[in-house]
């Protein structure tokens, strides 16, 4: 379980090439999140692309203290999933509703990944 | 998930801790994945040498097996790690020893890797060193699970070879190297290898920049879905292949795609299809190839040329041969590198057919392990590279905030001789 602001992208995440583990910022000059830090907030996105290095680039950013605070995305596939045990934090897959376009960034957001709720704290 | 009954003995701790931890790990990942049981495999392509920041301190900490443990089977306890039980190679990792002092690359990192590679290879991993191991001997055969990460190796693999393998991470495969196990899941499955898209392309597929382009534009087009190809093309050879999977993989997620008379689970569109019609669909003609062309360009403004890189995925001994061709005779501009990226092995193969020595004289370099990406460095001073390579034009801006252009093997010789980038769609 993990309670935090959200950070909110409709599109796919690149770990190799468009992240930067050390920082934990997003790197892609063309991502909708360039520039932006996702340490210790709730990342929202529709799934993970790109090369098969995403899971060890997620994995680093908790070796380096600087992983998000849970994970919320649609798409399952090897390397987000792989990426999701490896950087061990609460995520949530495959909602009923897509969560890339219901979250904003900015909203306080509860991940329970046992039970497989996400609850927006702060709804207007 | 269902275990055998020599998978719950792993898992269980009687062939050692460090196959308990990778069986745990390949349990939680195969139940994440929704997985219904594990495969056999004998083939693993991973990596373990790779340096990075954390590696190293782990490393500090408790030595190669710490690293291993919590890298590749994401596991805190100090274990001893054993031999590897089936066959698993080093893909490309960071630049080697032929880099030194080339770039601002650090030594340590360097040091770093051949400690790793002298670990690792006593435990039994084939420092294949590329990510290209069906170039180099690591060839599955059709139907043989595999566990592989690379995305542009994964897709070679499924694609153009009919082997089977899910695009796999650093963790899964360390735990598939230790068990000769994987999830038996996604491409692993028969039914999941059908088509899902059918891609025609009105522009005839002749040259290696435009399977490139067609792949940047595919992977664009389908993202994760697997793309059946129509349309006219010319006898694709294996570079062809190559970089049309990477572009794709790059641009979008495709692991798989089918070209029917090409690929080998697909003799024709039915075939690739398993006769039901793929519900989405695409096409590719002047307008498509125009627009992917200016979008793989629009990292550039500058055309003043310091940096020529071929080789992504790793250059064949043909692409070598066909650099050393252009550079007979010639020199290259004073203001620019030019650096081919390759496997070790066919380093030592281009050394012995003499176009190290022609691509050296002219002022070129061939370099090993690794590639500007992988090892987020270029020589000193870069501001504007030219690359044959869709992946690396996509991706290099990004990793080092250098200008990019995309062209044509002819065109990134030109500029690597002019210093001049002089690149246009459908140039020589």
């Amino acid at each position: 379980m993990a309670e935090g602001p959200a950070l909110v992208s409709t599109e796919e995440i690149s770990g190799f090439g468009g992240i930067d583990p050390a920082r934990g910022v997003i790197i892609e000059p063309r991502h909708e999140l360039f520039g932006q830090c996702f340490t210790g907030v709730v990342l929202v996105f529709p799934g993970a692309k790109g090369s098969s290095g995403w899971a060890g680039f997620f994995q680093s950013t908790r070796l380096m203290g600087t992983a998000p605070l849970a994970m919320v995305f649609n798409t399952v596939t090897t390397k987000a999933v792989l990426g999701a045990i490896v950087t061990r934090v609460p995520t949530v897959v495959e909602c009923d509703r897509d969560p890339t376009s219901l979250f904003r960034t900015g909203n306080r957001v509860r991940v329970d990944a046992d039970t497989g709720l996400v609850t927006v704290l702060d709804d207007e | 998930m269902l275990l055998t009954d020599e998978e719950k003995r792993m898992r269980d701790g009687e062939e050692g801790a460090a196959v308990a931890a990778a069986m745990d790990l390949l349990v939680r990942y195969g139940e994440a994945l929704g997985a219904e049981r594990l495969c056999e495999t004998r083939n693993v392509a991973g990596t373990m040498t790779q340096p990075s920041p954390a590696k190293a301190r782990l490393v500090e900490e408790g030595g190669w097996a710490k690293a291993f443990a919590v890298i590749n089977l994401d596991c805190d306890d100090d274990i001893d790690i054993p031999r590897m039980k089936v066959p698993t190679c080093q893909l490309q990792h960071g630049f080697g020893p032929d880099a030194r002092g080339l770039t601002g690359y650090p030594d340590a990192n360097i040091e770093l890797q051949r400690d790793a590679e002298a670990y690792y290879s006593d435990k039994g991993v084939n420092i294949l060193a590329t990510c290209t191991p069906y170039q180099v001997g690591n060839l599955p055969v059709r139907g043989e699970h595999c566990a592989w990460m690379e995305s542009s190796a994964v897709v070679y693999c499924n694609s153009v070879l009919g082997a089977r393998t899910n695009c796999e991470g650093a963790a899964s495969t360390g735990a598939a190297s230790l068990t000769g196990r994987i999830p038996y899941w996604g491409n692993h499955l028969p039914e999941n290898r059908f088509g899902t898209h059918l891609v025609h392309t009105d522009v005839e597929l002749a040259t290696f920049a435009e399977w490139g382009l067609f792949g940047y534009f595919v992977g664009g087009a389908v993202g994760e879905g697997r793309p059946v190809v129509t349309g006219s093309w010319a006898q694709p050879d294996l570079a062809d292949l190559k970089h049309f999977g990477a572009a794709a993989a790059t641009s979008g997620g495709v692991e798989l795609y089918h070209i029917p008379g090409i690929t080998p689970e697909a003799r024709s569109v039915e075939d690739a299809c398993s006769g039901r019609a793929p519900k989405d669909a695409a096409g590719y003609g002047p307008r498509e190839r125009q627009q992917v062309y200016e979008r793989l360009n629009d990292q550039g403004s500058s055309t003043d040329v310091d940096f020529v890189l071929l080789g992504c995925p790793h250059a064949s001994l043909e692409q070598i041969e066909a650099v050393a061709r252009r550079l007979e005779q010639r020199k290259i501009h004073p203001d620019v590198e030019l650096w081919i990226m390759t496997p070790p092995a066919l380093r030592a193969a281009a050394a012995r057919s003499g176009y190290d020595r022609v691509i050296t004289e002219a002022g070129g370099r061939l370099l090993t392990d690794s590639c500007p990406a992988m090892s987020k460095a270029a020589p000193d001073g870069t501001r504007v590279f030219a690359s044959d390579s869709a992946k690396q034009v996509h991706y290099l801006p990004a990793i080092l905030g250098i200008e990019g252009w995309f062209g044509t093997l002819d065109e990134c010789v030109d500029a690597a001789i002019t210093g001049v980038w002089r690149g246009q769609l459908g140039g020589r």
